[in-house]
């Protein structure tokens, strides 16, 4: 992966500003909270900590009313320690830069139409640390606003939605900068992993499935890279838009299914990679609207209804050495010619021969299939597909093409998958 | 006794039988004779219930014909073309027709070595040639003792040797009291055969009786002219 | 019925015998062992293989009906001169007919599925093999009352081979054609009706239902899921089907009860 030198770089970065440092010279103490001990609740046990100070919340439930950190704290779950929202409000809000909550266990974060109710907010600060939590029916998981050098790492978000409106995001970043979120889980939410104004941010690693909406999402989020995540079951698959500069690279974007459900919906994304991915059981694997300038290589397209589907709003995309796999279309097109180029990719239809055995096929293979047209342009008639008539159609078509546009070609198409 | 009361039969348009009176009586032979198209094998389909008449009836021995098949078991019968299936052989062939009439039915082997299919009973039908499969046909009609055998012009395509075995079949088994029904176009083939004759013309019976009485009555001993002259006298069931 | 057992039969020792029934089932056995083989995985293969059932299962059973209703035809004239009822002798015709030309499929697909233990896709080969018998008793039932009404052998095959062209092609010919000039209409419910309407449409479409599902999912979603997706959606298919095997048959039992011979 060429890749990999850069997102190396960006991780050894993302773990040095995001450490914790207490102060030099300052001894930092350990209060302990329990159930019915002098220090009960967390509440009381942050207004007497100083900064610096580590609290360890020992098992047990614990129902009081939003705790605000005000300084930096390590907060740090022994067992099942519970923080209990009583599905009535918020849980924690972090106020001050360098504040670590970890192995805590947030339940029942209360619904809000009005206000973002979460089971950790983070609001304008530098390098928290929220680690192996788990978060169950929370309204908004883990929210950071207007925070830089945060590391989200390992929690395990499941909420119980029902329907969008009355649901938030597992993993929400606004206007943050610089962050790791790596190794989550996330379900059962509006969105998995919802950013907007968010730059230089690494997502790795991570899993969201079974959301109401999309897994990621997210827009006007500059020079971020998604790595090595899985993306299966959402209900919309994953869309992100109005972006520049966007790597992403060995992702897995599974089983997306339905009316407008899409792996991966690339909107105005503009000089972006999108590499080594996998895209396997979706309505559409891939779709590029106004995804200018865009270099998708390397991916694997398997078992999709349409593995790519090109809007005529995407300028100067190049597809180059990519599997396809029993996808039902490959390449599904809505306006006319384009100015993507395909190069070097393996087609599982391709017929073709390699006299000069090169490992090119020798004669060009065209994606689009007429009855793809078709179906774009008058969707009902796709209960019409792999009927005897449209196949004489579309083998009409390909032995004398007339209809199918002529630039979209793979003129050095594989003769085997590249690997 | 096999009755026949205003039978009518149309196919579209074309009328084949407009109203035909006739009695065959037990014991005798009777000739059905006509010129091609006045009637006769839709008269005998109709007696095996082969073709569903429009009007009249028909009673074998006081039975009404319907839709039980159980009164032909009395009858055999042999059609004008015969097929049977060609990777079957004519032993089994036989085997179908007797599991089809009951475990009671009689196979008269005999016949088979007379007209020389013995031979050829474990030769697939495919392989067997034009006569022989003819040969096959009419055994099959005698195969069961039926008390009523039908022939639909028997004689076509059968070799002069078969004939004759053929002819003296037909009348051991008047000697044995069973009623044959038998159709030609060709009337003198029939004159050493029939008791009775039905002369068919154009969908009625333009004569029906015994062939001595004919020849006594017309004062002709040839069969064809005997007919001719007696052409419109109606003769009913005695 | 022990009578049209009796019938049944000797049809099917004739019919196994002339070997053809050998050659139908080998095509299905190459081709399933071919695409299983070289055609990418199970499910790619059950596709293509879904495509060769769709067009020739419903020709080859229209065809053979005819033509074997017409050479049977002196012979069933002799079955019927003796003491058998005329139900009895079509219930046994038909039932060899069916019986043969669908073990040509189960046999020829079922083998290599078998073989490899279902490949993993056991339940849609299961499901393509009982499409296959069941678009067999449509079209086999649709030649013998073709073949019933119409005396002509010639003219007869010629009627067999249009019906068979209508079905497999000009009806989706039309469909398409139809869907393209009403273009922008709420075409949805139409065409999943007139779908339902065309016995080879329906099994194509529970086919795709279960190998095709992604795409499908896509732009008919809603009407299209809830009518097959579900069990129930399978369910009312194999109704239809079963009502679309079951038509022919009875009008060609009717045809044959009031059949001059």
């Amino acid at each position: 992966m060429r890749a990999l030198p850069v997102v190396t770089r960006a991780v050894l970065f993302a773990m040095c500003a995001g450490a914790p440092q207490p102060a030099l010279g300052q001894a930092s103490h350990t209060l302990v909270v329990a159930p019915g001990t002098a220090l009960a609740t967390l509440g009381e046990a942050v207004a007497r900590a100083s900064a610096g100070d580590r609290i360890v919340v020992r098992a047990g439930t614990y129902r009081e009313p939003l705790v605000t950190i005000d300084k930096p704290l390590i907060i740090e779950g022994v067992g099942d320690a519970i923080l209990d929202g009583e599905s009535a409000h918020a849980i924690l809000t972090v106020a001050a830069d360098d504040v670590t909550i970890r192995h805590l266990h947030f339940r029942d974060v209360g619904v809000s139409y009005t206000s973002d109710l979460a089971a950790v907010r983070v609001l304008a600060v530098r390098n928290c640390r929220i680690e192996d939590n788990r978060i169950e029916r929370a309204f908004f998981g883990i929210y950071l606003a207007k925070s830089v050098g945060c590391r989200v790492i390992h929690n395990d978000i499941r909420g119980a939605a029902r329907d969008e409106t009355s649901s938030g995001n597992g993993i929400h970043l606004w206007a943050a900068r610089d962050a790791l979120i790596a190794d989550n889980h996330v379900s059962g939410q509006r969105d998995g992993i919802y950013f907007e104004f968010v730059t230089h941010t690494i997502v790795r690693g991570n899993t969201s499935e079974h959301n109401l909406r999309y897994g990621l999402h997210f827009m006007y989020s500059d020079d971020c890279q998604y790595l090595g995540n899985t993306f299966r079951y959402n209900h919309a698959g994953v869309a992100v838009m109005y972006t520049h500069r966007v790597l992403m690279a060995g992702n897995r974007f599974v089983s997306n299914w339905g009316d407008a459900a899409y792996g991966l919906l690339l909107k105005e994304i503009d000089d972006s990679r999108v590499e080594d991915n996998e895209f396997a059981h979706n309505t559409v694997g891939l779709s590029a609207d106004g995804a200018n300038r865009l270099v998708a290589s390397h991916n694997t397209f398997r078992s999709n209804g349409w593995a790519v589907r090109l809007l005529s709003s995407t300028d100067d995309a190049r597809f180059e050495r990519n599997n396809f796999f029993d996808n039902t279309f490959d390449v599904g097109m809505r306006g006319g010619e384009t100015t993507t180029r395909f190069a070097g990719n393996y087609w599982d239809d391709y017929r073709g021969y390699d006299l000069d055995r090169n490992g090119v096929g020798d004669a060009p293979f065209h994606p689009v299939r007429l009855f793809s047209l078709i179906v774009a342009q008058n969707p009902p008639t796709l209960v019409l597909l792999r009927s005897s008539f449209v196949m004489l159609l579309d083998g009409v078509e390909r032995a004398v093409p007339s209809l199918t546009p002529s630039s979209v070609v793979d003129d050095t198409p594989a003769l085997t998958p590249i690997r | 006794m096999i009755e026949f009361r205003a039978l009518m039969k149309s196919f579209g348009a074309r009328d084949v039988l407009r109203g035909v009176d006739l009695c065959v009586r037990p014991g005798r032979v009777t000739a059905v004779v006509g010129s091609n198209g006045a009637g006769k094998t839709t008269l005998i389909k109709c007696l095996l219930g082969l073709v569903r008449p429009d009007g009249g009836e028909i009673r074998v021995d006081g039975v009404r014909v319907g839709d039980d098949p159980a009164y032909r078991a009395a009858i055999g019968y042999a059609s004008q073309t015969s097929r049977f299936p060609e990777h079957l052989t004519a032993r089994e062939v036989t085997k179908i027709l007797l599991g089809l009439r009951g475990e009671s039915a009689v196979i008269d082997w005999e016949l088979f070595e007379r007209l020389a299919i013995a031979p050829h009973l474990d030769t697939r039908v495919r392989a067997l040639s034009g006569g022989t499969r003819q040969k096959l046909a009419v055994a099959l009609a005698f195969l069961f003792a039926p008390r009523v055998v039908v022939l639909d012009e028997p004689s076509a395509g059968l070799d002069p040797a078969a004939n004759a075995v053929l002819k003296d079949k037909i009348l051991s088994e008047r000697s044995e009291g069973k009623t044959v029904l038998v159709t030609s176009h060709v009337m003198s083939e029939l004159d050493e055969l029939a008791d009775d004759i039905v002369f068919l013309r154009a969908g009625r019976v333009g004569y029906a009786g015994s062939v001595q009485k004919l020849r006594v009555f017309t004062g002709q001993p040839h069969l064809e002219r005997a007919i001719a002259s007696m052409m419109n006298k109606e003769v009913v069931c005695a | 019925m022990r009578v049209a057992a009796k019938i049944a039969a000797f049809q099917l020792l004739d019919v196994l015998r002339s070997r053809w029934l050998f050659g139908y089932a080998i095509f299905f056995l190459l081709a399933t062992e071919l695409l299983l083989r070289f055609g990418g995985d199970p499910t790619r293969a059950l596709v293509s293989l879904t495509s060769i059932v769709l067009f020739t299962v419903p020709l080859a059973a229209i065809v053979f009906a005819t033509i074997y209703v017409h050479r049977a035809r002196e012979f069933v004239e002799l079955l019927l001169a003796q003491p058998v009822g005329r139900d009895a002798m079509f219930a046994g015709t038909y039932a060899a007919m069916a019986v043969l030309l669908s073990a040509g499929i189960v046999l020829g697909i079922g083998m290599p599925f078998a073989l490899r233990g279902g490949a993993g896709v056991g339940g849609d080969a299961v499901l393509l093999v009982g499409a296959g018998v069941a678009l067999t008793l449509v079209f086999a039932g649709t030649g013998v009352a073709l073949a019933l009404r119409t005396d002509d052998r010639l003219r007869a095959f010629g009627i067999a081979l249009g019906v068979w062209a209508c079905a497999a092609l000009a009806y989706d010919a039309v469909l398409l054609v139809a869907a393209t000039a009403l273009a922008g209409a709420p075409l949805e419910r139409p065409l999943l009706v007139a779908t339902l309407a065309n016995p080879i449409d329906l099994a194509r479409v529970v086919m795709l239902m279960h190998l095709d599902i992604s795409a499908l999912m896509g732009y008919t979603g809603a009407s299209f899921t809830r009518l097959f997706s579900a069990t129930a959606g399978t369910a009312i298919a194999a109704v239809s089907l079963a009502a679309w095997a079951a038509g022919p048959a009875l009008l060609g039992a009717r045809l044959f009860r009031r059949k001059d011979f």
